[in-house]
């Protein structure tokens, strides 16, 4: 039942991202002081009452019930790796996926904001890899509107009674899809063309960003649905009290 | 094995495979692809809407090299993949025994 569905994806996928082949492009997060001051400034304020409200909601799981802390544990141990993977593109160039699709659907997207932040922040001080001037603007991206995005596909998903794996593929693969679009959004925000303005600017760096992202967004999902898969399989208690899978929880 | 686990394990294992394709895949249709990974590109796009920019802030330290970076690289991916392993393997264990 997997087969058909993910052969079908696939071909359709294969053929889009042929058709709109890019020449060459990168993707990551926007680098260090490649924001100006303002949108830095802008980004951070935008993007601090996500992190207070998502400290909170961590703080009230945990203390609801402490065995989920390993399960914490795990979102952002499967984030941290995921970002840390940079996978060739066909594009011709390379990009990595976020991995905070699966934390947003276990734990909601509050809680994703602090652990992508804390994967951000060890990605700007080790790795010059996105930067602390630009922390904001990048949390914003991966850990607000991915995880959020993320979120709002699992449950319409659900809603509409999708099987569960594809409920989670897809959350992972758009909320992936969308930080991207979300940095080209914010670049061109910040950069306007002479002619054509924002929006100009907007398909400049959706190239660049944008479409690279496409299979390893693909790939993020399929490697969330496997997580998610043992977890129905070896945790289904503790999904049930996170109201992640539907059920009664029995004492 | 049970069957809950053998299910999974083939499932899982197809879900793998695909991912190791999409990544194998470019490799194979751009062979002449530089899959840089360096953020110049977006830099490229910047400097051409707007000439005059310049980086007002710089990263506060850098890698010296490219094989101290991808030593990072790695430590995050083994330190996030170590907890992964060891929280499955756990939550495994924990199933078996209250099966017993």
């Amino acid at each position: 039942m997997y087969g058909r569905r993910f052969g079908i994806f696939i071909a359709i996928y294969l053929v889009s991202v042929f058709l709109a082949l890019p020449d060459n492009a990168y993707a990551m997060h926007i680098m260090e002081g490649f924001l100006p001051v303002q949108w830095c400034v802008f980004w951070f304020a935008l993007t601090i009452p996500f992190l207070i409200v998502g400290l909170w909601s961590i703080q009230k799981t945990i203390k609801h019930n402490p065995s989920l802390k390993m399960m914490l544990g795990l979102a952002g141990a499967f984030a941290f790796v995921l970002s840390a993977l940079k996978i060739p593109s066909v594009t011709g160039s390379c990009s990595h996926p976020t991995g905070v699709g699966l934390g947003a659907v276990l734990f909601g997207p509050w809680a994703m904001s602090v652990l992508g932040c804390i994967v951000l922040i060890f990605q700007a001080i080790l790795l010059a890899h996105g930067g602390l001037s630009t922390l904001g603007a990048n949390t914003f991206s991966m850990a607000v509107v991915g995880p959020f995005v993320a979120y709002a596909v699992y449950k319409a998903c659900q809603k509409s009674g999708a099987p569960l794996g594809l409920s989670v593929f897809l959350a992972a693969a758009l909320g992936d899809l969308l930080t991207y679009v979300t940095t080209s959004l914010q670049l061109a925000l910040a950069f306007p063309a002479e002619t054509g303005g924002v929006v100009a600017s907007f398909v400049k760096f959706m190239g660049v960003f944008a479409f690279t992202q496409v299979p390893l967004a693909v790939s993020e999902g399929l490697l969330t649905v496997v997580v998610f898969n043992f977890l129905a399989a070896y945790n289904k208690r503790e999904l049930q009290e996170l109201s992640v899978l539907p059920g009664e929880v029995r004492a | 094995m049970s069957a809950t686990a053998k299910n999974l394990a083939s499932k899982n294992l197809f879900l793998l495979v695909i991912v190791v394709a999409l990544i194998l895949l470019p490799l194979m249709t751009q062979r002449d692809a530089e899959f840089a990974g360096a953020d110049g590109q977006a830099e490229e796009v910047i400097t051409e809407i707007n000439p005059g920019y310049e980086p007002w802030f710089n990263s506060i330290w850098e890698p010296p090299s490219g094989e101290i970076e991808s030593l990072f690289f790695s430590l995050q991916a083994a330190i996030g993949s170590g907890f992964v392993c060891y929280y499955l393997g756990y939550l495994r264990g924990r199933k078996k025994e209250q099966e017993e």
